[in-house]
């Protein structure tokens, strides 16, 4: 079935955000929605956005779950921030989502939800569709309750079974009005509710009954157009940055021969990589979920011990836990990676809101000299490369990494280009052969400054090591003064002449433009958009955004002293600013921070910038 | 299946193949070190391979133990020694992992990870060094030093009831659980010889003196003058029986044991408990286990031994199954997979 009507008006981007109770399914009708974007061929970001109760109060503002896509012809480097449409199932969600829409765009609404109790328990103290109050808006009222009802009553249905599947009706209404093929989603209500051929029946009539209303209505003069973008040629997927996160580790187990173990603890929002990792024991995978964060980090520093590729996945509370344990594998210079899915801190903090506040706490939060790698994805695909980007120097350079990623990455998901893993980069542990005569446990590798991996069960290596301060090359405990200072210099410079095997750090524009817009981790998409947008309008911007923090690319301070102005943007206080300026007192930083578990806008950014350049 | 880790082809060892080279730093006349020698004498009888044992610590006096070992050892940090040996054990599940602890280690700062590593049953052998005291930061109270207890941190005596570590143990669902005194090294090496060959974690718990901080705080079991009144070993079948001619035992009465006279009050050996190490239920176990001077006398040799199910073995046999019916054999199998689509 596809629309027949009206004329297609052919668009760029858009960006369409679904929202309703929590119990109203938002997040799959999202998906659906996403498996046809690409089905289409477009290239495509998505950020769900759901409150940390499971169930928060049916009808209340507190309880609105949204799902939010952004597709274009173009590539898309964000899942947008403002909505051209809007798909409100009830007044809670309206009022929730007027702030994350553009004048003029589309809102659709389940107008029978629009009864008094509702309107009152949003906030409302008029029904704002008859108030004059959406008047700059195109308004769509759909009796989406009563036509589903209507849809399936054939059926026989109950009642709750009946409205679990209005969601479909919005989705059908959006469809017809991004001229979509519905035979997708009805296949996968095929495969879904395999064994219930009554609710694969009621979906159906249900997202038809959605897509003829919309066609019928003479509301919409027309629908919109999406041109596939001109993408590489290859195969693709649809990817959230926590998968990704899971993939890539299991990406370089196999590429380097060496097991994959997670010891991790339940937290939100990392604790997908958990689940990720518990469903793949067909691949030998062993994923532990320990009795807390403290033994998650220590089981992962046995298994490393014991040769394995050992990775332990948390968020800023649980980093905070693992203090000490990053310490002892600092101490004993055994390869593992600490995944920190960061969210909105200190303490408990914003759970389910994305922050960038744990730079200082991964690059300093251990007792004593206890330097570490610290890499930051930059996407949700990035994700994956991070994650085996992290694995690999790690286990090339004897040394924990921490990777951090953070709420949005994890959640949201990105168009992947699906990559064969004999074509990534070779990962070659320092492994001991057996009954190596030379093996000393903190002998060292001239260039890197590894120690060598000696894993038990191997004849001819037997040593031990520990927390306590090792003699240098011997491995023996040592408390000699001198040894000391030699062996935390050289813990340091091991993680230091990482620089020596990472890339150098790439600039997007002009090597002498007027403005260097520096940022790090997730909110590269958002920042390359609004400089692509600015360098098009002929501003004289360039972009420089990091993903390797400690080390800092090599380049780094050469790249800053081109240029006049440098502006720092951040979510945080301004942690990678502070990092800069003690690395690089020479030059003269700008900041932009926020800091209330939101992304960056396209046009807060934009703003700050002309400022600057106008200054 | 108890005698699952005896190779046959491995070359004889002598205890010899386990000494370190590094000097033993614990104080003359500490317990430790006649633990260490234990050790030293069971490891070449056990049929590993020498490079197939691992010694892993947490902190305190007891966890220097691995530096004393010629194996992979491992000192971690206070009160982590429980998952350190879990992560060992679930890479490699082919090697022979030993925890040595201590009572501030694992009853204190690592009670957590103690309980839940013997609630999941990974196969690992624990030797508790009980001395009721911290003795590597000079005289704190532990959390298995008695009542009352003067110490640098209760200078008034201390508040708090202590554990008993054989409660704890099979109260976290323990399937091994045996108890041992430092001055008997022949006890010592077949009872950890056992703990040995149990699948599952087995706990040992050392009654081990320290010299310094707690000297005698085993006192009454160990002394010449009071210790056939308070030690009474068990063996598998037998009656509860001790004293110096085996003149007393223990009787069930209701729901509570209870210490008798053998000949008195009509009290034949007949009407005595008689040990059964392999019984599942916990209560009699548990009622052995608290058994303590001066009503009872303490029980020692193994109270529990029970078999189980292994974390790490589900883990590979499920691992095993999966393998065997799945259609992802690769990475590229797994990222090709599901919902996917190409652009030419």
């Amino acid at each position: 079935m596809t629309s027949k009507n009206s004329k297609v008006v052919e668009l760029d981007q858009v960006v369409i955000r679904f929202a309703g109770d929590s119990g109203d399914g938002m997040q799959l009708t999202g998906s659906l929605f996403s498996d046809s974007t690409a089905f289409a061929g477009n290239d495509f970001a998505t950020f769900p956005d759901y409150p940390s109760e499971i169930r928060a109060p049916q009808g209340t503002v507190s309880g609105v779950s949204g799902f939010q896509i952004h597709f274009g012809q173009k590539t898309v480097h964000t899942s947008g921030d403002l909505a051209d449409v809007l798909i409100a199932m009830n007044p809670a969600s309206l009022k929730a989502n007027m702030r994350w829409i553009k004048a003029g765009s589309i809102i659709i609404v389940d107008e029978d939800a629009f009864i008094e109790k509702g309107i009152e328990k949003a906030g409302y103290l008029t029904d704002p569709t008859l108030d004059g109050s959406l008047d700059a808006y195109k308004l769509i009222k759909a009796p989406i309750s009563s036509l589903t009802k209507e849809a399936v009553k054939h059926l026989n249905l109950d009642m709750k079974s009946t409205l679990k599947t209005k969601n479909m009706f919005a989705l059908g209404i959006v469809m017809y009005l991004f001229n979509r093929d519905i035979t997708l989603v009805n296949n996968y209500f095929e495969q879904k509710f395999k064994s219930n051929p009554l609710i694969v029946e009621a979906n159906k009539a249900v997202l038809a009954a959605g897509f003829s209303f919309a066609d019928t209505i003479e509301l919409l003069t027309n629908t919109f157009k999406v041109e596939p973008a001109a993408l590489e040629k290859g195969r693709y997927r649809n990817i959230t940055g926590n998968i990704a996160t899971a993939w890539g580790f299991m990406a370089a187990s196999e590429r380097s021969g060496r097991n994959l173990f997670l010891g991790s603890y339940p937290i939100t929002p990392a604790t997908e990589i958990l689940q990720e990792l518990t469903k793949h024991k067909n691949l030998s995978i062993k994923a532990f979920q320990a009795e807390d964060e403290i033994a998650g980090i220590v089981s992962t520093i046995g298994a490393s011990f014991t040769g394995s590729l050992a990775i332990t996945t948390t968020s800023g509370p649980g980093l905070s836990l693992k203090s000490e344990a990053i310490g002892l594998a600092v101490m004993t210079e055994l390869p593992i990676v600490i995944v920190d899915v960061q969210r909105g801190g200190p303490s408990t903090g914003l759970p389910t809101k994305s922050e960038q506040s744990d730079l200082m706490q991964a690059l300093y939060g251990r007792n004593g000299e206890a330097p570490v790698i610290v890499i930051a994805a930059r996407s949700s695909v990035d994700c994956f490369y991070s994650a085996y980007e992290a694995s690999k120097l790690a286990m090339e350079h004897m040394t924990p990494v921490i990777l951090l990623t953070d709420g949005s990455l994890a959640n949201g998901s990105e168009v992947f280009k699906i990559p064969t893993v004999a074509n990534l980069p070779a990962i070659v542990p320092p492994v001991v052969e057996a009954d190596d005569a030379e093996y000393k446990p903190y002998k060292r590798d001239a260039e890197r400054l590894n120690r060598q991996w000696a894993v038990p069960g191997t004849p001819g290596l037997r040593h031990r090591i520990g927390g306590l301060e090792k003699q240098d090359v011997i491995g023996n405990v040592s408390h000699d003064p001198l040894n000391h200072e030699r062996m935390t210099w050289l813990r340091e410079e091991k993680v230091m002449r990482v620089a020596n095997y990472i890339p150098e750090q790439e600039v997007f524009g002009d090597k002498d433009a007027d403005l260097l817009v520096v940022s790090w981790g997730g909110t590269y998409g958002v920042v390359l958009t609004v400089v692509e947008k600015m360098i098009q309008a002929g501003q004289s911007v360039a972009h420089a955004h990091f993903r390797n923090l400690m080390p800092l690319p090599k380049n780094t301070e050469e790249i800053f002293a081109r240029y006049k102005k440098i502006i720092v943007c951040e979510i945080n206080n301004g942690q990678f600013v502070k990092y800069l300026r003690m690395n690089f007192p020479q030059f003269k930083y700008h900041q932009y921070n926020k800091i209330q578990g939101l992304p960056f806008m396209v046009a807060e950014l934009e703003e700050k910038f002309n400022e600057l350049l106008k200054d | 299946m108890e005698n699952q880790i005896i190779e046959t082809d491995v070359m004889q060892l002598t205890k010899e193949d386990f000494s370190s080279d590094q000097m033993v730093k614990w104080c003359p006349g500490c317990g430790d070190h006649a633990i260490l020698r234990a050790v030293e004498n069971v490891f070449p009888n056990l049929g590993v391979k020498k490079e197939d044992f691992v010694v892993v610590s947490g902190i305190g006096c007891s966890s220097r133990f691995p530096y004393y070992m010629n194996t992979y050892g491992f000192h971690s940090i206070h009160g982590r020694a429980a998952p350190l040996a879990t992560g060992v054990k679930l890479a490699n599940p082919k090697l022979s992992v030993w925890m040595i602890t201590g009572d501030g280690d694992s009853m204190a700062i690592g009670g957590n990870h103690f309980i839940h590593t013997i609630r999941r049953n990974i196969d690992i052998n624990v030797l508790l060094f009980n001395n009721k005291i911290y003795g590597l930061t000079k005289g704190q109270y532990s959390p298995t030093t008695p009542q009352g207890s003067k110490t640098k941190t209760s200078p008034q005596g201390t508040f708090e009831r202590p554990f008993n570590p054989g409660e704890l143990v099979i109260g976290a669902q323990g399937n091994f659980f045996a108890r041992v005194i430092d001055i008997n090294p022949k006890a010592m090496t077949s009872i950890f010889i056992e703990a040995a060959k149990h699948k599952g974690t087995s706990i040992v718990e050392i009654l081990q003196n320290c010299v310094i901080f707690s000297n005698k705080a085993h006192e009454l079991i160990t002394s010449r003058e009071t210790r056939d009144q308070y030690q009474l070993w068990l063996e598998q079948g037998k009656p509860l029986k001790y004293g110096k001619n085996g003149e007393f035992g223990i009787v069930l009465k209701g729901t509570r044991l209870e210490v008798v006279t053998i000949g008195e009050n009509g009290v034949k050996e007949s009407d005595l408990l008689v040990h059964d190490q392999y019984e599942e239920d916990t209560g009699i176990h548990m009622m052995i286990a608290r058994m303590m001077p001066p009503e009872f006398p303490v029980a020692l040799g193994v109270i529990r031994s029970v078999k189980a199910d292994t974390f790490d073995q589900s883990m590979e046999d499920t691992i095993k199954h999966e393998i065997e019916n799945s259609k992802i054999k690769s990475v590229d199998d797994l990222l090709n997979s599901g919902n996917t689509w190409t652009v030419e």
